[in-house]
């Protein structure tokens, strides 16, 4: 037998075929089932003498407070969708853990490097914009907005999360 | 006496046994005449010791037991250590060390001070099974430098992951929360373990706020900025009187940008803050930053828009939790 459509039929297959393409990209954006955001966090030995000592942990906005609690409120309240966070060491001696937030907008990053700098805040090469202290490095770059912090404070703790801060950077 | 009020308000020697009113039925030792001469004032001590940390800022473990011993002294007015803890602690009973990791390990109980707190406790006849040391969860006790633990001959260590929270809310006044079974269950006695830190909502965190690391959506009381949250926590009846005491860790501090840890802002005030009104302790660590902050000259809190109401809210009489008038507070540095 041979299928035959009738040239009035057109408009209406197009029509239904609209639609479930539709339907489709729909279900896809809200379900999850999306190509899953690269990991920001640089692998063990991408920046000279960092070693990633843990899984890169992610949080959504609604779950924030898992990780920071009462910080987090500045951050949603700044637009922030997700934060990834994972820990490193440098010469297996010292500890840091570096947070990635990306923030709906540029606006939202800017508001968080802007709140509570002090006058030990040393301008930085990073990013759109970053600042440096004695044992912390924080930049911002279109949405995201990156902290990095160690946990102690030795001659070669300044520039190697400088180097770390600029292996984020460029996986941005 | 016939009232917790009126227990609280002649607790000034702080030469008792915690609990001793309460079900745990044990004797109370008070010192009649310091009750009479210091009655309707809290204690609250203050220890420090400029030398704690070294000169690369490395804690002196030594010296930390040395300083639990002086403010465990001072507070319950006994020299030896075993004969001060056992005025504190009831034996034979789970006392929970309620640490605070939720900074990461730049700012987060130490290590050191749970240990020589862990230590002391058994000396005074606690076995290692009967103490248990917890948090939210196993990253909070790692920043802390804790390994999980759960062995039940051993001192145990372990979050509210592992335990998980009742299933049903406890409310009171603006707080409807579900506690951890660690609190609700496991422990007879809680011995806060806070440290303190700038808190950009509820402007410090301390004894009371400690408190929201034993519920399930901590986040949920964080409006206004934490009053009058704060205070309805530790107003229900479990947190009120099983969290009867805090051992303050004041060895380093964030007078700014916490409660996360921002090293631009780490300071060390070398102290422990001890006491059983959770309101003095909290009324005392808020001086504490806010002179910090003068030093630095970095504004008030209440300038910068969070003072910390939920202090003065714990102590009105709905929530009736202690006193935050100086002239209540009858504070010894030692």
């Amino acid at each position: 037998m041979k299928f035959q459509t009738n040239r009035w039929m057109l408009p209406i297959w197009f029509s239904i075929f609209a639609v479930f393409m539709g339907a489709t990209v729909a279900i896809l954006t809200t379900t999850g089932c999306k190509k899953k955001a690269a990991d920001p966090m640089p692998a063990s030995g991408a920046v000279a003498g960092w070693e990633k000592t843990a899984d890169t942990r992610v949080f959504d906005a609604k779950n924030l407070y898992q990780y920071i609690d009462g910080d987090a409120e500045q951050y949603i309240s700044a637009g922030v969708v997700t934060t990834s966070t994972a820990d490193y060491k440098y010469k297996g001696q010292l500890e840091a853990t570096a947070d990635v937030y990306t923030m709906g907008d540029a606006a939202g990053a800017r508001k968080i490097l802007e709140t509570g700098q002090t006058k030990d805040a040393k301008a930085v090469q990073l990013g759109d914009a970053g600042v440096a202290y004695a044992q912390s490095v924080i930049f911002r770059k279109g949405p995201y907005l990156v902290r990095i912090v160690a946990f102690d404070s030795t001659p070669e703790t300044p520039q190697a999360l400088l180097a770390l801060a600029h292996g984020i950077e460029a996986k941005l | 006496m016939n009232s917790r009020r009126e227990f609280i308000k002649t607790t000034a020697t702080g030469a008792l046994i915690l609990g001793s009113q309460t079900s745990l039925g044990l004797a109370a030792i008070l010192d009649q005449k310091a009750q009479h001469a210091e009655a309707a004032k809290s204690k609250v001590v203050v220890a420090r010791d400029p030398a704690l940390h070294g000169p690369a800022g490395q804690l002196d473990d030594k010296r930390v037991i040395d300083l639990l011993d002086r403010a465990i002294a001072a507070y319950t007015g006994r020299d030896h250590p075993v004969e001060a803890w056992k005025r504190i602690v009831p034996i034979g009973k789970v006392i929970g060390l309620k640490t605070n990791g939720l900074g990461g390990k730049g700012i987060s109980t130490h290590l050191a001070l749970v240990l020589a707190i862990a230590e002391r406790l058994q000396q005074a006849g606690v076995k290692p099974g009967e103490i248990l040391v917890w948090d939210r969860n196993a990253r909070d006790l790692e920043a802390c430098g804790l390994t999980i633990n759960t062995d039940p001959s051993r001192i145990r260590c372990f979050g509210s992951d592992v335990s998980g929270f009742e299933d049903q809310p406890i409310s009171w006044g603006s707080a409807s929360v579900k506690f951890s079974k660690i609190l609700t269950r496991e422990c007879d006695m809680v011995i806060g373990l806070p440290i303190l830190k700038d808190h950009n909502l509820s402007g410090v965190t301390f004894s009371m706020k400690n408190m929201y690391g034993v519920v399930q959506r901590p986040f949920e009381l964080h409006a206004g900025g934490c009053n009058p949250g704060v205070a309805d926590l530790n107003r229900i009846p479990v947190v009120r009187d099983k969290v009867r005491f805090t051992i303050g860790d004041a060895m380093s501090s964030v007078y700014e940008g916490g409660p996360g840890f921002h090293p631009e802002h780490l300071w060390q005030p070398n102290a422990l803050i001890v006491g059983e009104d959770r309101v003095a302790v909290d009324h005392t660590a808020w001086q504490i930053i806010e002179r910090k902050r003068a030093e630095v000259g970095v504004p008030t809190l209440e300038a910068a828009g969070r003072p910390p109401l939920y202090i003065a809210t714990a102590a009105d009489a709905e929530h009736n939790l202690g006193f935050n008038d100086p002239k209540r507070i009858n504070l010894m540095e030692v």
